[in-house]
């Protein structure tokens, strides 16, 4: 037996187990890229228009920054370039979750000692972990290639390559974390944080230099990406500095593991205090929730600042353009177009806040078939307290981080603060709105509660992509984000933003109801 | 005396299972009172209604003198619960679990839990992920028996207990008894609830079939009885209440109903003892003989 006896069945087992999770992060992924010549195609249809189109986003800083630069005016060239950094950052999720979730999470829930006492070698389970990952990476790198090829199959290569390759260099990144940490949920939270540097470190070098040139885009992997120059006479040698990367970050992680114990780690878990303070539900609450509140709110300060850094820039982008204009006018309403920027992004931050609300409503069910609502509720706590505990969070939540953003583009942008913080907070209603329905299915049917994901998911692709499309009214006006004033810029209208409200009440007060009647499930 | 816990004609179902089926309980105030059954008997299901957290399908239940259902808030003030099965916050230490609980019921008395956490050699900065099935079992009970309260109901509290720790438990029931609280003890664990209970109700199916004080219960059971002889035993065949009867020249094995037993031991002492165990009768068998019976009954 050597140390990787056990690997070949441990990858058949790993791929059987992620057989839905990677084809959907795979189908995700290859639609978002492959769709790309297409839709730049609607909009910018002739080669003078993209000439046009490259020669505005080269001297626009805020662009490089969300982006990237951009090297040629095909459209394999300007696809690389508009979804590159985006479908990287998929490949590299995808990748630490797989690896994270065959290697630490195995071994925290205990499973993995199991495993361990079979026939297997003391390097199969990290090693089976990460040929999972390559297997992903690889069938991503063969669809992109495969369905770019029309754009010219050299780029289409490069451009497969380079995003396996940033998978990969995550996915090993997430070996070594996963040796570190205790808990494969702050694995994954490290890793993540990893991404979220690589994307700094690349949107801080390419803000200064409009060809990727800065030192701080080469520490990147994500700047590796865009350094490839797929498309645009590609530079192959890019691609050893993944492979290096992937070598050295994979030695580390086994070297890590060899030193090591089964379920230990080398930062072990902080002891905490021996006595407490949490007295009520609603601190409990709080405690449970400040992290993802205090992660939104950031999240949303930064995105009203960065969109509304953009603002002037899209609008100039948008005025030459008939396609794009006639899809933001849509969206954000005809009142000029940066108010009709500044609307479509403020109703986009709302349709993302609706993810927010069903993850905090949703508390209340993870609470309760784990087991851990039960005992509480055993105490002197009326259901109803206890449901009020995480409803004020989900709902008072959603208006904190929508203030955040109408804050963010006052800073971002500077101009029109009233009527975009009036904007943001009337998107509020709405959100209210995708809460109610969610808290309606907890109360009433439990076990439907977590298809109010699939409702929030249904409600930002329509308030996406139905204004592309130019979805008819009466489909757009299934969402409650339809139904609200396009501001700024539009008229005032009180009616729908009343009757929203209204909805919400009935929707919470229903959910109540049922909750405070049903058998709490078990 | 008073009663903690009154329960009478308990329906509830789920679906088409009938997890309670005309389900009685009656727990006097200040007993330590067993709740046996096997798995899936309903044992789980009495206790959630008696906390308010199902609703009956019909029957009525009062739990210190209040309706579980419409009341629960009043009545959980005075009523510590632990779960079978306790899940823990993966990010809160045991201690503040610990001190949340004992705040939401009555309060909670700080020597007590001091006291507990010693004897239960439970470490309270520990996280709630890295707590073992007993070590979170632990953390319930250490809340439970250090909260300020009337009645306690222990759902199989030891299951995840290694054997000294639950001779500690064990200990703490006895004194929570002196103590004068009530306790309700679901189990499965016989020589537990033999060692601790007052008295004992028994179900099966959903329903009662059985209550009393262990000595009510001891004329269900057989003793185990083998001897060795001075010569052949006889007339022990024609004896009522001998059953299992199994002679080996001079050895005899046999069970007997408990209260035939001065009658068995009268006719061994004729034939000469030299060597005589008899085996008290355990809950065990009393609760396996008592399913046999019943079943056979529904047999026939």
């Amino acid at each position: 037996m050597t140390t990787f006896t056990g690997t070949g069945v441990l990858l058949r087992f790993s791929l059987r187990r992620d057989r839905v999770l990677i084809p959907v992060w795979l189908a995700v992924n290859a639609l978002m890229v492959l769709s790309m010549p297409n839709t730049l195609r609607t909009l910018y249809g002739t080669a003078a228009e993209r000439a046009d189109l490259v020669s505005q986003l080269q001297t626009n800083a805020s662009f490089r920054a969300l982006i990237g630069p951009v090297f040629d005016t095909s459209l394999g060239a300007l696809t690389a370039w508009r979804v590159g950094v985006y479908a990287a950052a998929l490949a590299a999720a995808m990748s630490l979750l797989i690896v994270v979730r065959h290697t630490r999470d195995e071994e925290e829930s205990g499973r993995q000692e199991l495993v361990a006492s079979g026939m297997v070698g003391r390097r199969a389970s990290l090693t089976a972990a990460l040929l999972a990952a390559a297997v992903a990476n690889a069938v991503l790198a063969l669809l992109i290639t495969a369905g770019l090829a029309g754009q010219g199959a050299p780029g289409a290569l490069s451009f497969g390559l380079g995003l396996a390759g940033v998978g990969m260099v995550f996915a090993t990144m997430a070996a070594i974390v996963a040796q570190l940490t205790e808990s494969a949920r702050l694995a994954r939270g490290l890793t993540a944080a990893v991404l979220g540097a690589a994307f700094v470190l690349r949107a801080a070098g390419d803000s200064t230099t409009n060809d990727g040139s800065s030192a701080l885009t080469w520490l990147s992997p994500l700047g590796w990406l865009e350094n490839q120059r797929s498309f645009a006479h590609e530079r192959w040698w890019v691609l050893a500095l993944f492979a290096a990367a992937v070598a050295v970050q994979a030695v580390v992680a086994y070297e890590l593991a060899g030193r090591r114990d089964l379920g230990m780690s080398f930062l072990p878990t902080r002891p905490g205090p021996p006595t407490g303070r949490l007295a009520t539900v609603g601190a409990l609450a709080w405690r449970l929730q400040r992290g993802s509140v205090l992660g939104w709110s950031i999240g949303f300060f930064l995105a009203g600042v960065v969109y509304g850094g953009l603002t002037d820039g899209a609008a100039d982008l948008v005025r030459d353009n008939d396609n794009a204009r006639q899809i933001f006018e849509r969206m954000g309403g005809r009142n000029g177009l940066t108010d009709a920027f500044l609307a479509s992004m403020v109703d986009m931050l709302g349709l993302i806040a609706s993810l927010y609300i069903v993850a905090s409503v949703l508390r209340l069910h993870g609470e309760e078939t784990s087991g851990r609502a039960e005992p509480v509720l055993a105490c002197a706590v009326s259901r109803l307290r206890w449901a009020a505990s995480h409803l004020t969070i989900a709902f008072g939540g959603s208006a904190l981080i929508m203030l955040l953003a109408g804050l963010g583009f006052a800073a971002g942008y500077g101009r029109q603060i009233g009527p975009v913080l009036g904007a943001c907070l009337l998107q509020v209603t709405a959100v209210w709105v995708i809460g109610g329905v969610t808290l309606l299915l907890y109360g009433l049917a439990p076990r439907l509660a977590p298809a109010a994901w699939g409702i929030a998911v249904a409600v930002l692709l329509l308030g996406w992509i139905g204004p592309a499309l130019n979805a008819p009214r009466i489909v757009l006006d299934l969402s409650p984000f339809g139904h609200l004033p396009k501001l700024p810029g539009g008229a005032m209208e009180w009616g729908p933003v009343c009757a929203l409200l209204a909805l919400a009440v009935l929707l919470v007060t229903g959910g109540l109801a049922g909750l405070r009647r049903r058998d709490l499930t078990t | 005396m008073t009663k903690a816990i009154t329960v009478s004609g308990l329906h509830k179902s789920f679906g088409r299972t009938h997890a309670l089926d005309g389900l009685d309980l009656d727990v006097e105030t200040g007993e330590v009172h067993g709740f046996l059954g096997p798995n899936g008997a309903g044992k789980s299901t009495t206790i959630r209604v008696l906390l308010g957290l199902l609703r009956a399908d019909s029957g009525a239940a009062q739990v210190l003198g209040r309706d579980p259902w419409t009341d629960a808030v009043e009545a959980h003030r005075r009523i510590a619960y632990v779960p079978g099965d306790v899940t823990l916050w993966r990010n809160l230490s045991g201690g503040e679990v610990i001190d949340l609980y004992g705040r939401l019921r009555g309060g909670l008395n700080a020597g007590r839990r001091a006291d507990l956490i010693d004897r239960f050699e439970l470490d309270p900065t520990k996280k709630g992920r890295t707590y073992s099935k007993g070590n979170r079992q632990k953390v319930a009970l250490v809340a439970a028996f250090a909260s300020d309260v009337d009645l306690l109901i222990l759902d199989e509290p030891t299951s995840g207990l290694d054997p000294l720790m639950e001779e500690v438990f064990q200990r703490c029931v006895t004194e929570e008894r002196e103590r004068g609280r009530t306790i309700l003890l679901s189990s499965h664990i016989l020589s537990e609830v033999e060692e601790l209970c007052d008295r004992v109700s028994i179900i099966r199916k959903g329903r009662t079939v059985e209550t009393g004080s262990l000595a009510d219960l001891r004329h269900l059971t057989r003793t185990s009885v083998s001897a060795e002889l001075a010569g052949p035993p006889n007339g022990l065949a024609n004896l009522p209440g001998v059953h299992d009867l199994d002679v080996r020249g001079h050895r005899v094995r046999l069970q007997v109903d408990t209260d035939q037993l001065d009658a068995v031991l009268r006719q061994l002492s004729e034939s000469g003892v030299r060597s005589l165990t008899s085996t008290p009768p355990t809950l065990e068998e009393l609760f396996l003989r008592h399913y046999q019976d019943l079943d056979e009954a529904a047999a026939r």
